[in-house]
């Protein structure tokens, strides 16, 4: 006899009423693990907009003030200007580990999301994990971020402060919790008469899955025949224009030529833009294709309809093209192609958020299944 | 699993680890030394200069320049194989949608997983060595990536055989 709940595993909600329940490790590292990647995004463009460039100001008032101090033969002021760009470097580099570190995490939720089926661990204990990940996840790149707010106070040790102290407790929960699905990927594989349940995110063949996988693989490529283009025509002349410049900076402070240490320092300046414009192409490429990869999986657990499914992959791939591509446009046509570069980025955001509420819509929806079919919910 | 999945996801995670490992062996017991070195060069560059020393801010200069083409390049090799180890698990854990058939899906696995670890590998060797034997190894690394890449790229974009009517 066909009972409800049996009927109801037969079905496509039924499946994932099995993989995809209320409050389960899957369902958890998915909605997790994309709001790890909206928040680092947000944070990206807000840290773009508002420190990047009045930071990278900073670093190179710094080594001008440093150049002209070398003029004037005062060694002192070179070695404190050289702090201050130090301080201005760090600061810099703790917003750019708080944006990369949480959409890292992100994708790395997104992964085991996908490999959940086969931890072979009870399902209390893959949420458990789940949540000590997704609190490292969020801990790690918050605490980084107040590294340089906080800095040494009320801390017992000599160069570490508390920021970091936490920080570093967040990195270690994500490693044991990563370390823990990975055992229980091992057990699976090691397990002789494994089953696992059937599982709609690995079979869907939807066109907006093959679009996000080819269209992703796509911005990989290009990302890496972009960087090889870069390795082979420019990146060894960028690294001895580099040297020559600072070389040109020192002679003429040296012989106390203050125009030309300027004009070295204008040259240095374009050259430090040509290069980040160059490496940030590369890597957003690269990064949006391998989360457009990761899309793919869960477009079944996107609920909305067909349509706005695809326009949705559209407008995310177009966002994921159009960023990379006017980033490096931007040497050439200034704020106009950054402002695009931007818009592109927004694309992706929003287009992220979309497909983020879907998932959420479709929770419901499976929330509310739940309720009708008896039994259901011990599944 | 096919075979060219299983040496794509067992690959990623095997680069994984060794990325990750390499990354902390680096954080750990280079990376600070090397940013020392690196800025305390350049700042002996400029207080020579201040002092009307182009011997001591050329010496320190030249310094400069190898700490930070070698720090570049450890930099680099540890987020390039990570990257691409996160790449290989991800098209692995796709790539029955790849519609080829499988010598040639293993083919393009292998060339896939053999230039993720030399492309790395030869940015590292110039660390050691600036002759053409490291820059070779990168370049035949860098071909193999964008070479199975693209293939794959094109299979994940065919339509399945089975619905091809």
């Amino acid at each position: 006899m066909v009972t409800p709940s049996n009927s109801a595993r037969s079905s496509v909600v039924g499946v994932d009423l099995a993989t995809f329940a209320p409050l389960s490790a899957r369902r958890l590292l998915v909605l997790g693990g994309i709001a790890l990647i909206l928040t680092g995004m947000i944070f990206g463009d807000i840290f773009a907009v508002f420190t990047l460039h009045q930071n990278a100001a900073r670093v190179g008032a710094g080594l001008a003030a440093a150049a002209h101090a070398a003029v004037q033969g005062d060694s002192r002021a070179v070695i404190s200007n050289f702090q201050n760009v130090g301080a201005f470097l760090e600061n810099r580099g703790t917003k750019v580990d708080t944006h990369v570190h949480m959409i890292d995490f992100g994708y790395l939720a997104l992964m085991l999301a996908i490999l959940q089926p086969w931890i072979a661990f009870a399902e209390s204990l893959k949420k458990k994990l789940a949540w000590i990940f997704l609190f490292g996840a969020g801990l790690l790149p918050v605490c980084v971020f107040l590294i340089h707010y906080v800095g040494l106070a009320h801390s017992p040790f000599a160069a570490i402060g508390w920021a970091s102290v936490f920080a570093d407790f967040g990195g270690l929960l994500v490693i044991v919790a990563t370390l823990a699905f990975l055992l229980g990927l091992v057990k699976h594989f090691r397990t002789p008469a494994r089953a696992t349940n059937p599982d709609r995110l690995l079979a869907d063949r939807s066109g907006p899955s093959r679009a996000l996988l080819s269209g992703g693989l796509a911005l990989v490529l290009l990302g890496f025949l972009h960087g090889a283009y870069y390795a082979a025509a420019d990146l060894y002349a960028h690294e001895e224009l580099d040297y020559k410049l600072l070389s040109t900076m020192t002679a003429n402070a040296a012989s106390k030529d203050a125009a030309a240490v300027d004009t070295a320092l204008a040259n240095y300046g374009q050259l430090q833009g040509e290069k980040a414009v160059n490496i940030a192409a590369h890597a957003h490429s690269i990064e949006f294709g391998l989360l457009a990869m990761l899309l793919a999986f869960f477009q079944p657990y996107v609920g909305l309809s067909d349509p706005w499914r695809r326009r949705w992959v559209v407008v995310f791939l177009m966002g994921s093209l159009l960023l990379p591509v006017c980033v490096l446009l931007e040497l050439r046509y200034g704020l106009v192609a950054g402002g695009v570069a931007d818009f592109g980025g927004l694309l992706v955001i929003i287009a992220l958020l979309a497909m983020w509420i879907g998932i959420l819509r479709y929770t419901g929806y499976l929330d509310t299944s739940m309720a009708v079919v008896p039994g259901a919910e011990d599944e | 699993m096919s075979s060219g999945q299983r040496l794509l996801i067992v690959g990623g995670i095997a680069l994984a680890l060794w990325g990750m490992g390499y990354g902390l062996w680096y954080a750990v017991f280079a990376e600070h030394q090397a940013l020392d070195g690196i800025g305390a060069s350049l700042a002996t560059g400029f207080s020579a200069a201040a002092e009307r020393n182009t011997t001591g801010a050329d010496a320190a200069l030249l310094q400069y320049r190898a700490a930070k083409y070698n720090y570049d390049r450890q930099v680099d090799v540890h987020g390039h194989w990570i990257a691409l180890a996160m790449l290989l698990i991800v098209v692995g854990i796709a790539y029955d949608r790849v519609e080829f058939s499988r010598s040639v899906k293993f083919a393009a696995a292998l060339g896939l997983l053999l230039g993720s670890i030399l492309f790395p590998l030869g940015v590292l060797l110039e660390t050691a060595s600036q002759g053409p034997i490291p820059k070779g190894i990168a370049v035949l690394g860098s071909a193999l990536v964008i070479a199975s890449l693209a293939g794959i790229t094109y299979g994940f974009a065919r339509v399945p055989s089975a619905t091809r009517d």
